[in-house]
């Protein structure tokens, strides 16, 4: 080896990991995206439009976009809040999905596989049954919904099959799962009329974004992700196992749960907003896994930034590509994540069932 | 408590009356004894013995009774940090991560010297990249886990328990998943690196033959008890290893006078063996 290469091998390796050129790249997509998607619409306005409207809403810049008040008005009390609230659910379920993988050691752990979908579904159902029809309380019995049958996926799964057993809790959270459901089922078949407006919730939709929802989720959203950024290193440290991670100071136990809640608290408040989108956060942290680092200190940040930018870009999808009509957001990202599932599966990593 | 300060001066780790309960039995039955600074205890024992459970208490990572003190502390009255910069162990089946890389993995070990959210900085990496390449794994640090050796892997494993900068290192079966030549490289290293560095070595051991020329001082475990300690030539006798290993065994010893432990078949050849 000469000495030029084995100084660069030096550099890299100690020089500390770093999501600097992932997340550069994530969030420059990002901004494209959100540009793309805010102009496509009915109104058919132009990039330039767009960004002019959306600077001319920058404090202290002073810009004047000189567009008119009406596609000012679609912009940013139509388009805006839909494409933002996509944003702040895509970056909750990446970052939720990135963080139960690693707690659990298990590839596939998903929100949507610890129950928390059978949950907040159940919630949505006995609020719209209850009170025939209408959504007022419909985003907190959701976001209940979805916490508790997260809790108790993690008590049952944590009691029954040890703290370290990624495969049990995932167990748990398909008997979870089943139980919420089979509650939700009879629930509906007594109450026939509601399934129209539960079904419409289930299959998740940003169509009736406004930018109260985004005010609604967002203080949820920024504790979530900076609790979870915040522990990125810690979560690398549970991929060494139980003993080790216990061995270099670390309290375990404690770890988990602060990450399993804070996760929780983001997922459950996305599900409240958006109805059940699956698959993000399979999809989004296996992409970052397969194409930068594997470390959580790289795999956290960009997926949050990257969970943005694909949910917009499926938003968009689902509502230009048949349109005027939509097709539910959660068909779009299950038809991408379905067959990403099974190519999870078959990759090397889940067969040894470690991260 | 003068004495206790004296005493912890020259044994760094030291236990007494300890036991380790599981659930259907005790696993350690009331052991004491204590490792002076600078010195390499190999524990033996068959399956079962205790050796991992009393390696397990030492490392605190089971519940137990009694006491143990590192450097003159008991170990409960440390903090989980506090205690992670004074004790390294390194489990029989570590796990490595595939995708993780051979630096990042070692530069995990910087962990207990550094805050709870802290990042480490670039003197721990450059501490940690010393310790590959000390352990002549310098060319292999972008290198991915998954396309490492056993052997390299080994001495990975013992970088990263080295980068904790602990001055107790536990080591349990260091060597198992090991051929004989890399057993041998992997104890020679231990070696070097305690002398070196000074460090207090504590290791299950499954080769009585590299036990006895490796540790200074080993204890036999039996039936979670201690029931003989002192130099390779005092406690291997064929004696009480055939009565506690449940076989038939027999010591040799070579022209430089090493001992060697040979298993010995307790029934004859069958007519086909």
């Amino acid at each position: 080896m000469s000495t030029e290469r084995r100084v660069k091998t030096a550099q890299l390796a100690t020089s500390a990991i770093s999501p600097r050129v992932p997340l550069l790249v994530a969030g420059i997509g990002l901004v494209v995206v959100i540009l793309i998607s805010t102009a496509v619409g009915p109104a058919n306005l132009s990039i330039p439009t767009v960004a002019g409207i959306l600077l001319s809403h920058v404090p202290l810049l002073h810009f004047h976009s000189g567009a008119s008040a009406i596609d000012h008005a679609i912009v940013w009390d139509i388009q805006l809040p839909r494409v933002i609230l996509g944003g702040i659910v895509g970056a909750m379920l990446a970052a939720g999905g990135a963080s139960y993988q690693g707690v659990f050691r298990n590839a596939l752990a998903d929100p949507y596989l610890l129950g928390i979908a059978a949950g907040a579904g159940l919630g949505a159902t006995i609020v719209i049954v209850a009170s025939s029809g209408s959504t007022t309380w419909l985003p907190a019995a959701a976001f209940v919904g979805g916490a508790v049958a997260v809790t108790l996926t993690y008590i049952v799964g944590a009691k029954f099959g040890g703290r370290s057993s990624g495969n049990s809790v995932v167990l748990a959270g398909v008997a979870v799962a089943a139980l919420f459901t089979a509650v939700q089922t009879s629930l509906l078949q007594q109450h026939a009329p509601d399934l129209q407006s539960v079904y419409s919730w289930i299959l998740g939709s940003l169509a009736s974004a406004t930018w109260s929802n985004v005010w609604l989720i967002a203080p949820y959203a920024v504790v979530s992700a900076t609790v979870l950024l915040t522990h990125r290193r810690l979560l690398d440290v549970l991929r060494l196992g139980e003993e080790e991670a216990a061995s270099l100071g670390v309290n375990t136990r404690r770890v988990r749960l602060i990450v399993v809640a804070a996760a929780t608290l983001g997922t459950a408040a996305a599900v409240s907003v958006s109805g059940l989108i699956g698959f993000v956060g399979i999809i989004v942290p296996h992409m970052v896994r397969l194409t930068t680092n594997a470390s959580y200190r790289v795999v956290m940040p960009v997926s949050i930034v990257g969970g943005a930018a694909f949910l917009i870009l499926a938003d968009m999808v689902a509502h230009t590509i048949e349109s005027p009509a939509e097709v539910p957001l959660g068909v779009v990202t299950a038809i991408v994540g379905a067959p990403f599932f099974i190519f999870v599966l078959r990759s090397r990593r889940a067969q040894q069932g470690v991260l | 408590m003068a004495a206790r300060e004296i005493e912890a001066a020259q044994a760094i780790v030291e236990f007494r009356d300890l036991v380790v309960r599981y659930a259907e039995s005790t696993a350690l039955h009331s052991v004491t004894h204590s490792v002076e600074r600078g010195r390499w205890l190999g524990l033996i024992g068959a399956n079962g013995a205790g050796k991992t459970s009393l390696l397990k208490a030492l490392a605190r990572l089971v519940p137990f009774e009694g006491i143990i003190y590192v450097e003159g502390r008991s170990t409960l009255e440390l903090s989980r940090r506090e205690f992670a910069q004074l004790v390294a162990y390194v489990p029989q089946k570590p796990e490595f991560p595939p995708e993780m890389r051979a630096i990042d993995y070692v530069a995990l070990g910087r962990l207990p010297h550094l805050g709870y959210f802290g990042a480490e900085g670039p003197n721990d990496r450059a501490q940690s990249l010393d310790l590959l390449n000390r352990l002549s794994l310098g060319a292999m640090a972008t290198r991915h886990l998954s396309t490492m050796s056993g052997g390299e892997l080994q001495r990975l494993v013992l970088a990263r328990a080295l980068a904790q900068d602990a001055p107790v290192l536990l080591l349990d079966e260091p060597t198992s998943a090991l051929d004989l030549g890399r057993r041998v490289e992997a104890l020679e290293l231990v070696d070097e690196l305690r002398i070196e560095r000074g460090l207090t070595v504590v290791s299950a051991m499954h080769d009585l033959t590299l036990a006895a020329q490796f540790a200074d001082e080993l204890a036999l475990l039996s039936g979670g008890e201690i029931v003989a300690t002192g130099t390779a030539e005092e406690v291997l006798q064929e004696g009480s290893l055939d009565f506690h290993f449940g076989t038939r065994v027999q010591i040799l010893r070579t022209d430089d006078g090493e001992l060697i432990v040979v298993p010995r078949r307790t029934k004859p050849k069958g007519p086909h063996g």
